[in-house]
């Protein structure tokens, strides 16, 4: 099904609330780093396609914190996080709100692994604290919905 | 026990025997004894395995046939898969521009000569 090894995977876990990604890259562990920490590389990745990316402050240090905005034509959507812990070339760890959802906070884990021969894999793992987070997270939170997406699910299983 | 309909799904598809079920019943109905034919295991076991997708929602039995055929509930099974894989689809965007980005940093295991060095 996949045309390449390195296509990102994913793993939503059935007894925690967390999403873990894997995505392989052909960049050394401290390149896929500083694209990662740098906010004049990261404003170039991070944003969803079709929305205008903005920084706020991203200062990607062990107590820094950081707050990007993602605006289309109906309005703007803000996150904001702590960096709990950063090491260079090997793991960041965040918190990640979306001020949507100001009650809702994930804890985010980075770490980087050197594959070797200019290679790095990246493992996301997204740690929020219910089902109910994950899921709205999964299902594209602000942009579809999480009531929306449970109607649906409800009206599916209910026939 | 997860508590809401998604987690259910979820905690469905996590064993392999399930999912493999799930992928014999993707092509057609099907009964019990014929799900169990490939695994070297109890007609019981499977019927365990089939109440679990059964309360995620995930497959259905008629009632009155005599050989209760198992159905596949197609939509519950895509909501959720659709729901994962447009997650997917968006780290994997954002991951191919953050190829890109990599491609166009300047190389940091080369020795400086190309860029040269600051004579400070």
């Amino acid at each position: 099904m996949t045309t390449s090894t390195r296509e990102t995977r994913i793993e939503a876990d059935p007894q925690v609330p967390l999403i873990r990604i894997t995505r392989e890259f052909d960049a050394p562990p401290s390149k896929v780093f500083r694209a990662h920490t740098d906010p004049d590389l990261v404003v170039q990745w991070l944003g969803p396609r079709g929305l205008e990316m903005r920084i706020d402050h991203y200062d990607c240090r062990p107590g820094g914190s950081y707050r990007y905005v993602h605006s289309d034509a109906n309005g703007e959507y803000a996150f904001r996080g702590c960096f709990h812990d950063v090491r260079p070339d090997e793991l960041i760890v965040q918190t990640f709100t979306f001020e949507g959802m100001p009650d809702g906070v994930a804890l985010e884990k980075l770490v980087l692994e050197d594959l070797g021969d200019g290679r790095t894999r990246l493992t996301t793992t997204s740690l929020c604290d219910s089902f109910a987070d994950r899921d709205a997270m999964l299902a594209g939170g602000m942009e579809v919905g999480v009531v929306q997406g449970y109607e649906r699910l409800d009206e599916v299983l209910a026939r | 026990m997860a508590a809401d309909p998604l987690s259910r799904v979820f905690a469905a598809l996590a064993d392999p025997t399930r999912r493999d079920m799930v992928a014999r019943l993707a092509v057609g109905d099907a009964t019990v004894g014929e799900l169990a034919a490939p695994y070297d295991v109890t007609v019981q076991a499977v019927s365990k395995h089939l109440r679990v997708l059964e309360d995620a929602g995930l497959v259905s039995r008629s009632r009155e046939a005599q050989r209760r055929p198992v159905h596949l509930e197609a939509e519950v099974f895509d909501l959720m898969t659709k729901w994962i894989e447009r997650y997917r689809r968006q780290a994997e965007e954002r991951y191919r521009r953050l190829d890109d980005v990599l491609r166009s940093m300047p190389d940091d295991e080369t020795p400086p000569t190309a860029q040269g060095r600051n004579p400070s």
